[in-house]
């Protein structure tokens, strides 16, 4: 481990809970339906945070508890099939259904895993029906993403090919670029998880080697590795830097000479190294403070530091899993802070103290930050956004020197007075 | 158990955030999971707010549920009254913390603070946002003025001083109330009435003790303030207004209503003219084209009921359909439908809310931002017209819906999605020149006539799939489509359906153009 400070914090927290994570889950798998079994909350959540008023007929949606289901156990598990049959009798392309957890549900222990289990005997295959939890009180944010991908990997057929898994959702533009440099260093079998349709899961087995994308998936690394697979151990693809690292890992691990290895990645380096000038410029010797909420905090401050000469005051993290975060841990630069959990007011008067010139947050926060004269990214924006891989590492450096380049144009510093 | 695919209304907790963030120095502690924070993003993100809502959440886990959650409570209590040190204090839950029954509001109670507590009790499992909200205004204002008797109150008369009124049931997130009360005030000004105190929005507690100093409260919107404005006239006399200012005449009935209640005389001028230019624009020439126009109501139901008295009387549309998505007003909205010769459509379900748009071919609707996005894939005009918000209906101009200006807001807002007067007429005359093929209507944004044209197939899919096990389909002969297709594309879809069902009843086995004909006057007879 580097000389990283890492310090736990506790009190009132500003985060979004797993659920959010269908906003993006949905649109990967098109096939799939996400119910999230829970209140009125839950459905306001989703909607809020996705803004999906542009849907017709959006592939999530909310089985309402009401009053009457909380009186009785077996009545709430009979009304939850009714409701199940309701929609995909409306929905007959639904291939995959998860039933997905929530506050409420976890606190009446609601069995989704029996409900789940009575409806797959019932449908005989026409429809999987799974479960995980995205409520508030066991996960954050992207952790939504980790319970999903673990339901789906029981499904997972066995094999004894050798293969490359990338694990973590991307978009589908990066995965397409990952996946053909891969196969320019000649791994020819690489495949992705989740897979763009439900039903298209990849095989696993001892001579599957997994690579991770995104560095919220602990629950799923476990669950790949307990099944055999191996996890490659890596940086993120974030940054120049992180994702030549993550590629070599690969490389190492398919035993690939290393300098086929470079030949290939040195002019993706070169050229992405001098995409990344302007934004260096903009961004260099420009403090930054990160609060905690997509769980991609570490590898951000790692490249925004190392890669674009940005000054860290605090990198706060929901939780800290130390052995996924281990290689980017110890890349960061020296005395870096590190916060796990939250108290927003304490978090936010440190950011008020440091006087950042950007902060990383939730869309809750950024407006006041704003209005108090501090510029600000939405951490949202990075799990939407194709960033991952060399090629992409000046589009990541611009989502963060935008903000300080609007607020020069309209904050012209005038030498002159008139 | 209910399926939910879109909700308009949030959870009732939200509704009291509305009143929280709405207030000043008023603090708000819910006990909540980790995740509800995200409601602080309606705020911060749709209203544009420069600061965070007034509320502490407890972000209980699941790892705390095991341990002292009542603990956990009251750490966040002290510290949030500590660190904001509010005039009052309002403590409630959201769904979670309502199951695990930790009674938050005793608690607070029970710690010995010197400000007033204010406990919620918000069922989260069977009410919702509006609820919420007036539940929490009751509550404070209640709270607030429970030990005030109706005592020495003097008349405006006697105290030989301009009459006072109150304006309540402003909140954020409320459809334009940030302009609403601005023209509101501005009117009563005209007539020598001042304003004491509006509440919520903009109100501290110390402005809420002071709601008894005025003659009159006017309700502004019921859904907010109508159970306040019941608990104020019981205990402390205080009669309120019930017409709501949203358009001409309502503006006139309310001026009207107002002086009756305050007892001052009713100026000749508000019976004789107005100061909207909405009277006159609807009477230009230009605005003959409007007549009759086919218009479909969905919205809160203030909002709703007021634009079918707009629509009906100052526009001169029809309406066609009525609705409102809040079964609180659902008493109200029923017979105002009745009255239409329709029967309201009570639903929370968007998506029967589209099915109704499309079985009533309407030219117009007036709804959500729901029914915008809707109306955009038929391929039919709307104007939004109320709540839940959207960032554009937060625009940077004034732009109230009540009173004077409010009227001329809603004549633009609601025309200009129509084809101007004239520009119709030219299509009309021109319609069979190239440049006017269906598609090229610009202000029904990218889908054009488009839209319809779907909803045409999709029509015509649902018929013969229904037909199957009847009779024979009817099928359409070259001449027959030819005259269909010059039947304008808004209504296309229902007379294609109306033909058809005619056909079958008369054992047609073809459509052509006498076809059409004999359809349209069996219909019209």
């Amino acid at each position: 481990m580097s000389g990283a400070t890492l310090l736990k914090e506790s009190g009132p927290r500003e985060v979004f809970c797993g659920l959010t994570s269908i906003v993006w889950l949905h649109r990967r798998m098109p096939d799939a339906f996400f119910l999230v079994v829970g209140s009125r909350t839950c459905a306001h959540l989703i909607q809020s945070a996705a803004g999906v008023m542009i849907f017709a007929e959006p592939r999530f949606g909310t089985a309402i508890l009401e009053e009457r289901d909380l009186a009785g156990l077996a009545d709430a598990h009979d009304e939850l099939n009714r409701v199940v049959k309701n929609l995909l009798a409306r929905r007959p392309e639904i291939k995959t259904l998860f039933l997905v957890g929530s506050c409420p549900s976890e606190v009446i222990k609601i069995d989704l895993s029996r409900v789940a289990e009575n409806l797959n005997i019932e449908l005989k295959g026409q429809v999987t029906v799974l479960n995980y939890s995205g409520s508030g009180i066991e996960t954050t944010f992207t952790q939504g993403e980790d319970g999903a991908l673990k339901a789906l990997i029981p499904l997972m057929p066995k094999s004894d090919q050798k293969k490359l898994l990338l694990v973590g959702t991307l978009a589908n533009a990066v995965e397409d670029r990952l996946t053909s440099i891969f196969n320019r260093l000649g791994i020819d079998n690489v495949e992705s998880f989740p897979p763009r349709q439900s039903t298209q899961l990849p095989s696993i087995g001892p001579e599957t080697k997994v690579l991770l994308t995104q560095p919220y998936l602990t629950d799923t690394a476990r669950e790949l590795k307990n099944k055999g697979a191996e996890i490659i151990e890596a940086p993120f693809p974030l940054g120049v830097t992180g994702s030549t690292l993550w590629i070599q890992a690969a490389a190492n691990s398919f035993g690939i000479e290393k300098s086929l290895v470079d030949s290939i990645l040195n002019p993706l380096i070169s050229r992405a190294k001098q995409a990344l000038i302007p934004h260096v410029e903009k961004l260099s010797g420009k403090k930054l403070f990160l609060l905690p909420e997509s769980q991609l905090e570490i590898p951000l401050a790692r490249f925004l530091s190392n890669e674009c000469g940005m000054e860290i005051v605090e990198i706060g993290t929901p939780y800290l899993n130390r052995d996924l975060m281990k290689a980017e841990i110890d890349l960061l630069p020296p005395d870096c802070r590190i916060v796990e959990g939250q108290h927003v007011e304490r978090q936010l008067d440190r950011v008020r103290d440091s006087s950042p010139d950007l902060v990383v947050c939730g869309m809750g926060l950024a407006n006041p930050l704003e209005a108090e004269g501090i510029s600000t990214k939405w951490s949202i924006e990075m799990v939407f956004s194709p960033i991952h891989g060399i090629d992409q590492a000046s589009d990541l450096a611009e989502l963060f020197s935008r903000p300080l380049r609007r607020h020069d144009i309209l904050n012209p510093k005038t030498l002159t007075s008139n | 158990m209910e399926l939910t695919l879109w909700t308009y209304e949030g959870p009732p907790h939200i509704g009291a955030m509305r009143i929280a963030t709405s207030m000043k120095k008023l603090h708000y502690v819910l006990h909540a999971p980790q995740g509800d924070t995200y409601a602080d993003l309606l705020f911060t993100m749709i209203e544009r707010r420069g600061s965070r809502p007034p509320v502490t959440y407890t972000t209980f886990q699941a790892r705390d549920l095991g341990g002292d959650t009542a603990e956990l409570v009251k750490g966040h209590i002290k510290e949030a009254v500590d660190r904001f040190n509010p005039e009052a204090l309002l403590v409630g839950e959201s769904c979670t913390a309502e199951l695990i029954q930790d009674q938050p509001g005793s608690l607070a109670k029970g710690m010995g603070f010197d400000i007033p507590i204010v406990s919620l009790e918000l069922p989260a499992y069977s009410k919702k946002e509006n609820w919420g909200g007036s539940e929490t205004f009751y509550q404070i204002v209640r709270n607030l003025l429970k030990d005030k008797s109706e005592e020495s109150k003097k008349a405006w008369q006697e105290e030989k001083r301009r009459p006072r009124v109150n304006l309540l049931g402003p909140t954020l997130l409320g459809f334009r109330c940030r302009d609403d009360i601005l023209e509101i005030q501005k009117l009563l000004g005209q007539y020598g009435i001042d304003v004491n105190v509006v509440a919520p929005l903009g109100a501290s507690p110390a402005d809420i003790i002071r709601i008894p100093d005025a003659d009159v409260n006017v309700c502004l919107y019921p859904e907010i303030a109508e159970s306040t404005c019941i608990w104020l006239e019981r205990n402390l006399n205080m009669p309120f207004t019930t017409t709501v200012p949203l358009g001409v005449g309502a503006t006139q009935d309310f001026l009207r209503e107002l002086h009756d209640v305050l007892g001052m005389e009713i100026p000749q001028s508000v019976n004789e003219s107005n100061n909207s230019k909405l009277t006159w624009y609807s009477n230009s020439v230009d605005s003959n084209y409007l007549t009759g126009k086919r218009v479909f109501i969905f919205g809160d139901g203030t909002h709703a009921l007021a634009a079918a008295r707009i629509a009906n009387e100052e526009l001169g549309f029809k309406v066609v359909g009525l609705g409102t998505y809040s079964r609180e007003m659902a008493r109200k909205v029923r017979p105002a439908a009745k009255a239409l010769g329709l029967e309201a459509l009570i639903t929370n379900d968007y998506l029967e809310v589209e099915e109704a748009i499309k079985e009533t071919s309407p030219e117009l609707v007036l709804g959500t931002q729901m029914e915008r996005h809707s109306a955009k894939r038929l391929g039919i005009p709307c104007a939004v017209i109320s709540t839940p918000m959207h960032v554009q209906d937060v625009p940077a101009r004034y732009s109230p819906q009540m009173g004077w200006e409010g009227a001329n807001v809603i004549f633009d807002d609601w025309v200009h999605p129509l084809m101007m007067g004239l520009e119709e007429h030219l299509i009309g005359m021109f319609k069979h020149d190239f440049e006017f093929v269906d598609g090229h209507q610009s202000h029904l944004g990218h889908l054009g006539g488009k839209g319809n044209q779907n909803i045409n197939q999709e029509v015509k899919t649902t018929v013969s799939n229904d037909s199957t096990n009847t009779s024979a389909d009817p099928i359409w002969t070259h001449e027959g489509e030819q005259e269909l297709s010059k039947i304008p594309f808004f209504v296309r879809g229902k007379v294609r359906r109306n033909t058809e069902n005619y056909a079958r009843q008369a054992g047609c086995r073809e459509i052509n153009e006498e076809t059409l004909y004999d359809a349209k006057a069996h219909y019209k007879a």
